[in-house]
């Protein structure tokens, strides 16, 4: 019997459910952050909240931020370093993106290589990648902009830093339910991030 | 204990005095056991993470960011400073009492009142509000940020406190500067930033004497940190080299809490 083509290494196993419980805890506590002033016009639904108190959610926020931030540096310098992102990612096209949305709308799209990733694929995995980096810029901008007041002039100034630090992580959550929707209805690309193959 | 107490006749203002005394060690203690801050609930309501060892751990994450803040400190950068037209009228009231009401802030007469001094200082002589107004006065227009999340810009004038803190001789080398409000607000800020060239006490607001509700006769303003260390009804500065915490602190707030 022939061994099975791993389709993802251990370090990014490991670094992906990493991410994804710190993903998790700072989307809740962002949430109750976001709630003690609200930047939209309503309050996110405290269910979202993990049962956070704002102090709780300001204490799990700035510890979970050390793991985003040292966790993410790991994942994407090897994504990037051993040219997984390259050969994975790129190239993107915007025919192959309408295509595969042809596809999927004519029933005819298939999952059968978990290794080989199709242009809507790349273009989420990509845009998520990039949401990640944003959050912790936009992040470090809003957390110190005295400190780090380059990055937030960068961004306008204060306000407009936590607007687009706010636009990020919501992208990141828009990305994670269409991510894990996909999982479930494609087990075998969920087993693949579990056991490698 | 400093002489402030004893110039008041009012025995609701001595037993005020004895509240802002309290160790923010003990009432910290005592929060950690009563409340599990850090319990996380997952949807449905099943703690994922036991309360007592996850604020353990969370407590020990935000004492690791103090350090961070303090290494990363650095008094040459200087808190972005605005146009007059930047300036956010009126600048939103914001207190730590419930309710959140301008009624509830202490109605000071400068007439009988007294800034204390205690610590490691060599003139531990109060300062009268006339005394304080005779001192260098500078004017900055910065922005306040709170830890909510909301930000206003203001003009406040005032002394520099590190001019203030050599008049009185502090020990410069000292690691804290406490201070005790009239409202019964605590907090303490490094030495660092209390030498930070825009910290400063603040006696003017947008031209005009510091507002009742924004702490008269005097606050400190320090532009490199979150509102919340920016007390207002300031009645008493401590330098010392002990911990001393503060009212927010002691419910969770990161101490150092720098911009």
């Amino acid at each position: 019997m022939a061994v099975p083509l791993t389709v993802h290494s251990r370090v990014v196993r490991v670094t992906h459910w990493v991410n994804a419980i710190a993903i998790l805890v700072m989307i809740s506590s962002g949430t109750a952050i976001h709630n003690a002033h609200p930047t939209l016009p309503f309050s996110i639904p405290g269910v979202f909240a993990a049962g956070l108190g704002f102090i709780g959610a300001l204490r799990w926020h700035f510890a979970a931020m050390w793991v985003v931030m040292t966790n993410g540096l790991v994942m994407i310098g090897h994504g990037i370093i051993s040219g997984r992102y390259r050969h994975k990612l790129l190239p993107i096209s915007l025919s192959g993106v309408v295509a595969t949305v042809g596809e999927t709308l004519r029933g005819k799209l298939t999952h059968d290589d978990p290794s080989s990733y199709n242009a809507v694929q790349r273009l989420l995995y990509l845009g998520v990648i990039c949401s990640i980096v944003a959050v912790v810029v936009t992040g470090l901008a809003i957390w110190k902009p005295v400190q780090f007041g380059v990055l937030t002039t960068l961004f306008g100034d204060f306000d407009r830093a936590r607007l687009v630090h706010f636009c990020a992580a919501s992208a990141i959550a828009l990305f994670v339910c269409v991510h894990v929707v996909m999982a479930t209805l494609v087990p075998r690309s969920l087993l693949a991030m579990i056991r490698g193959h | 204990m400093s002489l402030r107490g004893r110039r008041h006749r009012d025995g609701e203002v001595i037993l005020r005095e004895a509240a802002r005394r309290v160790s923010p060690w003990t009432r910290r203690l005592f929060l950690r056991n009563a409340i599990g801050l850090g319990t996380l609930t997952v949807l449905g309501g099943c703690d994922v993470v036991d309360g007592q060892s996850a604020e353990r751990m969370l407590s020990q994450v935000s004492d690791f960011n103090d350090r961070v803040q303090a290494w990363l400190f650095n008094p040459e950068r200087l808190a972005r400073e605005y146009p007059e037209q930047a300036i956010t009228r009126p600048f939103p009231f914001n207190s730590f009492y419930v309710p959140n009401s301008p009624e509830k802030a202490p109605a000071i007469d400068v007439a009988n009142w007294v800034l204390d001094i205690s610590g490691r200082v060599e003139r531990k002589d109060g300062w009268t509000y006339d005394q304080l107004k005779a001192l260098p006065q500078f004017t900055q227009i910065t922005r306040h940020i709170c830890i909510e999340g909301w930000s206003a810009i203001g003009k406040f004038t005032g002394v520099r406190l590190s001019e203030f803190l050599r008049a009185i001789g502090a020990d410069l080398s000292a690691r804290y500067v406490t201070f005790r409000c009239d409202d019964r607000y605590v907090t303490s800020i490094d030495m660092a930033s209390a030498l930070a060239p825009q910290t400063q006490l603040t006696l003017g607001f947008d031209g005009g004497p510091l507002p009742r509700e924004h702490g008269f006769p005097l606050k400190l303003r320090i532009p490199t940190k979150l509102g919340f260390k920016n007390p207002k009804h300031i009645g008493e500065i401590e330098v010392g080299n002990d911990y001393t915490g503060g009212y927010w602190e002691t419910y969770g707030y990161n101490w150092f809490s720098g911009l």
